[in-house]
Order: structure tokens, then sequence, then C-alpha cells
């Protein structure tokens, strides 16, 4: 029997999410976030999080699924992977759950429009409920971004 | 007993007494027949070995070990400092600060020295290798421990002439030391060997006698008909003469000598046998030293006070920078609560508002102040890096530090070794000539690199300047034509001045022949953009003949700034006050464009007008709409540009964040700060406006 996890839930559209909770630092409510002029799209800027300037990137543009606006329930998830801190804006945030690493199978080739690589795999929770887990170190890889600039541009 | 704990103190203390043992060794080679400096580097290396051998780092103690076997009989006046001995202790320095930095890294701080050690108790044998003056260590003056080594020609020679009946005589003379002119001296000494015989062989060359390059003494294998002493007394009648020794040589003590000079040679060879040998040799040095000790206390504390040790702690670099990080949140709180009480109109807020902000003011500066670090930090490596470099290249050279109480910020210090390291090397390889050269162009023979830090403004300005060749321009200008960095048609444009800027252009390296030191291609250009990347800026001035002066301006602090905040659209922005010339505005009628560029006039010269808004996309606002526009000039040594905004909001002292390691470069922008308000505004990289 692996071990159980602890997982935060988080919401883009009608797909739910996971990353593990010792990779995530604080979640925010929307802050105000300045511009960074000549960077990616989905960076949306940076934001001050108590005294330390923090890069902001909006996950649905980083997925390339379509932006939304703001609403009450968006939040900003900060995360620290291999010493980068950053902040993913979400479209909600509201759960915490206990996982067992052996209900994680591994992903099929495409789920709601994100490349399998991104993914750590899918979890099956309660009925018919579906956790996607983020590959943090391959979602913020920057290598990868360039290509994938190169191909849209 | 755990070590652990007591490893960093060690390896702290182990740098100090590295670095002293060092400086005090350069102080020694100026100044050879100073027994005080003798005893600082002793009571350093003896400090170290008990240091070393307490942690348990036996290597490190055996090398010191050997090391003060030397100077030992060095302070005890049985043994004269001479090259090859120098050279030894210097090889040992460089590998006993090694071996810290292996335990630094966590290792245990051994090295293979077998061959240093081996030097070391060659010395101590009193068996100097033909590399060192042969001059007058009275230990090796026996006739067994000859120090010359011949070659098979010379060998044969004397064997020779041993066969054949003729004396064969090993002659060593020593010159008073107040002799004014030893060279002719020692010419008359030759001069009267050569008339009744032949020398075979001298040391120091014959040569370098004639210029005056040996010390007072030398040695040399003679061949002749007449008797040791008839030419001892012979040789004593040229007067200013101190001492004479001559010891006539058989066959035997001829072969001898050919075989140890061939055991020296080979050092390596007899290392196992180092142990065995270091133990009888080191016993007698032991119970001298703690005797010596406390006399040598008395002594050399007054040639020390010269630089009498402030009270100081050891603080953990980190624990500075938290200071630092909290001290900017305070700032940006101050800076916030001065605007609230500016909303509120209290008077006892504001008040107390103005109190805190002069409060926080002062504590900034004891905050900034702690983190200085006098430039001597790095520049102490230099005088050792210049002369070994010096030797290297057969090339006589004084480097006179001033100013090296001079303070930097940390940062700024970190990053400042290796570009000081290229000019350092470039004066020394590129900038001063070749003995033959300075001493042909009427220039005294040993060149001098002068290394200055200074204060002016805002700013620390360091300086090396050589006394060389300095640079021709016209030769710069080809160079750059050549390599396509400039057009035959740009470069007549181009004033001397301008042109030995070029050295900074990318791509560019004028060394003519690629030397060891430096010239491979891994030029200047590196050394401009480190600089300019702390902010700083190099410049080189140059008189041919006369020499060049590198000139490095760097900013004293990197954290916390002086800027203008400007707004534009709903965006603000931060411009570094520093490289702001002026702030201003322009009327629509007085733009012009020329070749599409926009143009204003700025004190009698034309200079770009940018649009800050179009450069960073700024959504909501266009500076080419509006009648009259708000500009601010920046600059970039001397070109200027004009950087179009919208409204200015005013000066602060701001401090500077990075972006977060996330985020690529980004053109233009340098960092990020925290207003007043919370919110994050970019600060501008003027540079990035002005090619």
């Amino acid at each position: 029997m692996a071990e159980d996890i602890k997982v935060i839930v988080f919401k883009l559209g009608s797909e739910e999410y996971g990353i593990e909770v010792d990779k995530v630092q604080t979640i925010e409510r929307m802050m105000p976030i300045t511009r960074v002029p000549k960077t990616y799209s989905f960076i949306k800027g940076v934001i001050n999080l108590r005294g330390v300037v923090i890069p902001v990137i909006n996950l649905r543009g980083r997925f390339a699924i379509e932006e939304t606006e703001h609403t009450d329930q968006t939040r900003v998830i900060i995360v620290n992977v291999n010493e980068m801190e950053v902040g993913f804006i979400v479209d909600s945030a509201n759960d915490v759950i206990d996982l067992n690493r052996d209900s994680i199978d591994t992903p099929p080739e495409v789920v709601g429009g994100i490349k399998a690589k991104y993914l750590d795999g899918v979890a099956k929770i309660g009925e018919d409920r579906l956790l996607i887990m983020l590959n943090l170190s391959e979602v913020l890889n920057k290598s990868e971004i360039v290509q994938l600039e190169s191909l849209e541009g | 007993m755990d070590m652990n704990q007591y490893l960093s103190m060690f390896i702290d203390e182990s740098n100090d007494h590295l670095q002293s043992l060092n400086e005090s060794m350069m102080g020694l080679e100026a100044n050879p027949e100073d027994i005080s400096i003798v005893q600082v580097i002793f009571r350093s290396a003896h400090t170290l070995k008990g240091m070393a051998a307490t942690m348990g780092f036996e290597d490190l103690a055996s090398l010191t070990h050997q090391m003060e076997n030397v100077l030992d009989l060095v302070r005890n006046n049985k043994l004269r400092m001479q090259d090859f001995i120098f050279d030894t202790l210097f090889k040992s320095l460089d590998a006993l600060e090694s071996m810290v930095q292996d335990i630094t890294a966590g290792g245990e701080g051994k090295a293979d020295v077998t061959s240093i050690v081996t030097a070391l108790q060659a010395i101590v044998r009193g068996e100097i290798p033909a590399a060192g003056g042969a001059a007058a260590a009275p230990a090796a003056e026996a006739s067994g421990d000859l120090q010359i080594t011949l070659d098979e020609f010379q060998y044969s020679v004397l064997e020779q002439s041993l066969q054949e009946g003729h004396q064969v005589l090993y002659i060593d003379v020593a010159i008073r030391k107040d002799c004014q002119l030893k060279a002719v001296r020692a010419y008359m000494v030759f001069d009267l060997l050569e008339r009744s015989g032949e020398v075979i062989k001298s040391f120091p060359s014959v040569q370098d006698i004639e210029q005056e390059k040996f010390d007072y003494g030398f040695s040399l294998y003679y061949i002749t008909q007449k008797g040791a002493d008839e030419m001892k007394s012979m040789i004593m009648n040229v007067s200013e003469i101190d001492t004479v020794t001559a010891v006539a040589l058989d066959q035997e003590s001829l072969a001898q000598m050919a075989l140890e000079a061939a055991a020296t040679a080979e050092a390596p060879a007899p290392a196992e046998t180092a142990p065995a040998a270091a133990t009888p040799s080191a016993s007698p040095a032991a119970p001298a030293a703690p005797a010596a000790r406390e006399e040598n206390a008395a002594k050399a504390a007054p040639s020390r006070t010269g630089a009498a040790p402030s009270r100081t702690i050891r603080v953990d670099i980190e624990r500075l920078d938290v200071l630092m990080n909290l001290f900017s949140e305070l700032l940006i709180d101050r800076v916030r609560l001065e605007q609230l009480a500016s909303e509120v109109q209290n008077t006892d807020l504001t008040e107390t508002v103005e109190h805190m902000g002069r409060v926080s003011g002062d504590l900034q500066n004891i905050v900034m102040k702690l983190r200085m670090v006098p430039v001597d930090t790095v520049f102490n490596r230099f005088p050792r890096m210049v002369r070994d470099l010096a030797k290297s290249l057969d090339k006589k050279i004084d480097l006179i530090v001033t100013g090296a109480e001079t303070e930097l910020d940390r940062t700024v210090i970190d990053e400042i070794g290796d570009p000081l390291v290229h000019l350092l090397r470039n004066a020394v390889d590129h900038g001063v000539e070749s003995v033959q050269d300075r001493v042909a162009s009427g220039k005294s023979d040993t060149g001098t690199v002068n290394l200055r830090a200074f204060h002016s403004g805002n700013h620390v300005f360091i300086e090396i300047e050589d006394d060389g060749a300095g640079i021709n321009p016209q030769k710069i200008l080809q160079s750059a034509i050549k390599k396509g960095i400039i057009t035959q048609e740009q470069a007549a444009g181009y004033s001397d001045d301008e042109a030995i800027q070029l050295l900074f252009a990318a791509g560019f390296s004028t060394a003519e022949v690629i030397s060891d030191v430096s010239g491979r291609g891994v030029g200047l250009d590196v050394v401009k953009s480190k600089i300019t990347s702390l902010g700083g800026n190099v410049v080189v001035y140059s008189t041919p003949g006369k020499g060049t002066n590198f000139s490095v301006q760097l900013p004293l602090t990197l954290s916390i700034i002086a800027a203008m905040l400007v707004k534009i659209g709903s965006e603000k922005y931060a411009i570094p006050l520093s490289s702001i010339v002026e702030t201003g505005i322009v009327k629509k009628n007085q733009i012009r464009t020329i070749h599409g560029t926009r143009m204003i006039e700025f004190r009698n010269s034309h200079i770009p007008l940018l649009s800050l808004s179009k450069f960073y996309a700024i959504p909501d606002f266009d500076d080419s709409a509006e009648e009259e526009t708000e500009i601010i000039v920046v600059r970039k040594s001397d070109r200027m540009a004009a950087l179009a905004v919208q409204d200015f909001i005013g000066q602060n002292e701001i401090v500077i964040k990075n972006l977060g390691k996330y985020l690529p470069e980004i053109q233009g922008i340098s960092g990020a700060t925290i207003l007043g308000d919370g919110q994050v505004a970019l600060i501008i990289d003027p540079n990035a406006f002005i090619k």
C-alpha cells in the first residue's frame, strides 16, 4: 500500500486539477498585477506577495485554453518548484483531499486539451470525479515554452 | 569530539592566515633581509599548523610543518632567502590554499604535495638546486654540498682537466654588502681569474653578473694550475670582497656532485623517504619555537601597529541579507505611511512619520554600511598574481595599490573580482612592455601598474593604470575594420578617444601574439558587459608611449537606489536617477523627424526621442497624440536619448527586487520595486535605449 498524499484541488473550466500540497506555498485571492512587457502572453505580470516580487501566469493561457474574465472565485496559487516561485491564476481552488498514490493512473494521451507530458497522472476520486495531477517542473519548463512560441509564432 | 562545529571557524581562520602569509611573503620578497617579516610568517604558519593538526588535516599540517622548518632556518640566520626558496614557499602556499578550498568544499583536505615537501626538505638540508643563488648559505658551504649543476659537457671538461693534472677549484665569492658597484668588483674578480685559468661555469651566469643581477655573491668552477689557497688570497686582494672560499676538487668529489645534482633534479623520487627524513630535521626546530615565539611577539609588535585590528565579530552573510530584506520591507511601509499621513493631514501623525523617516534613514545608512566591504578583500590577491605573471612573462613590474580601504557593497565586491583580474592581466601582458623595449624607449626597466580605488559622488572608481606603451588608436581602427566591427567610412569619423573605446566592442582582441596570459579572444567586451550589468561603466584612456588607464565606475550599492517614478497610462515605472540628465517638456513642433527617427534638440545637438509607451506596448497612452510631451533625458557615457513619458510622479528611494527566476531576461527592464501603495513598478534600464 503506497503512502497517502495531500492534494490541493483547483478548477480550470469544468476540469479538476491537483497539485501536491508541499509544492504550494499559499493560495491568494486575486490581487493587482503589474504587467510585464515583452514577454509571453500567458505571463500576466508580477505581484507583490508580502514584499517578494513573484511572476504570475495564467494557467488557462499556459495550456492554451481560452482565457476568461476573473471572478470572485479566481485564485492565485503560489507554487515553489526548483527554487522558482510562480503564481498560477486558476478559476477556483477550494478543496484539499487525501489521495493514495496507488489511485493515480498514467494519463491518457490528451486530457482536456492538455498534453500528457504536463501531467503526472489521473486519479479517480469518488463516484465519477477525475482529478488531473500536474507535473509542475514540466509546466514551468522554459525551454519547452520557446518551442511552443515558435510553433505558434 | 565532533569537530564539525569548529570547521567553519577553521576555514575562516585558515583563509585569513593564508592571506597574511601571502602578503608577508610578498613583503619579504621585496625586502629579503627583514627578519621581522620572517617572524610574522613563521607565526602564521605555526598557528595554521596547530589548527590543522587539531582538526585532523594531516597533509595540511605536515606541509606547514616543512615550511616552518625552512622559515626557522631563515629567521635564525642559517639560511638566506633566495629565488628558489621563495618559489617553493609560494608553491607551498598555493598547495595549502587548494587544500583549504578542498576542505571548504567538504573534502578531506588531501593533496599530493610530495614534490613540494621534497623541495622544502632539500632546502632545509642546504641543497639548493641550480636555480637558486648559491650565495652564502653557511650551512651549504661544506665542500660536499655544492650547488651548481653542471651539464654533461662541462662535467667532462672538468674531468679531463683533472686527468691532465690541472686543478679544479670550486670558488665561492661574497662581496661586501656596502659595495656600491658590485658588478665592477665581480668583473675584477673574473678578470683576475681569466688571467691564470679558465672559468667553466659560474652561477649566476656571467651576463647576469654584468647586469648586477646577483645578490652579493657568486660561485664558479675554475680550472687553473695554481692552488686553492693561492687563488683565494689573489681574489681577496680585490677590494670590497668579503669572503672567498676555494675548494680543490678531485675526481671522486666531482662524480659525487654530479650524482647529487641528478638527485635534486628528480624531486619526486625520494619522496617515500620524506616522513623519515622530516623527523630528525624537525626536532631541532620544535624546541626552539616556543622560546623564539615569545621574543618574536615583542619584536614584531611595533612593526604591526600600522594595521591596528578593529574590534569585529564575524557574521554570517545570509543574516546580513535577511536584515537587508527586512529593512527593505520597512522602507516600503515607511513610504506607504508617509503617503497615508499626507492624506490624513493629522499634525501628530505627520510628525511621528517624519521622525520615523529620519530614524529609518539613519538605519538605512547603517544597514548599508554593514554590507560594505573594503575592496582590499578583492585587491589582496592581486600583488601575488601580478608577481607570478610578471615572472612568467619575464617582465619587471611594481604593482602599487592605493585606496584598498575604499568600501563597496558586498554584492558588487563578489562580482568585480574577475573583471579586475582580466584588466590587470591585460595591463601586465599587453600594457607594460618587455624589459628590452622599456630600456630602448628610455624608461626604467621596471614597469609600474597602479591599482587605485576611490570614492567620487555616488560612485566608486577603480583605476588600473600602467606606464606601458599605450594604445595606438590607428591600429585599433584598422583592426576593427578588418574584423568587420566598423566600416571604413565609419572609421573616418572616429576620434582617437572613440577609437580606443572600440577595445570593448564584442569580438575585438588586439593581441597580435596569443600569449598564455591574455589575448585568447575572450576580451574586454566580457569585462564591459559584466561591469554594465552591475550598473557601472568602464572607459579607457591612453597616451601613446606613456601608458593606459582603465577606469571602472561602480555604484556604491545595488540594493537601494534613488529613482524617478513616472506614469505612463495606467502603469508606473522607475528610472534610476543616476542615468538621468534632465527632465523637461517638449512641444510637438519641436520634434523633428530625421530618417524616420524622432529627434529633439538638446544642448546644441540632436538626440533621439523614444516613446516608452510604444516600446513597452502600453495600451492606454500614446505620446504622439500629445501637444506637449514630458521627457526624461538619459545618458549612457556620453550618448544621450530622450524618453517620452506621460507624467512625473517624483523622486524616491526604491528597493531593487529581481523579477524572479522564472521570467526570462526582458529587454529594457532591469528589475522591479514595490511602491508605497504595495504595487509593483518595473525599473527601466536606460542602457537598453542607447546603443
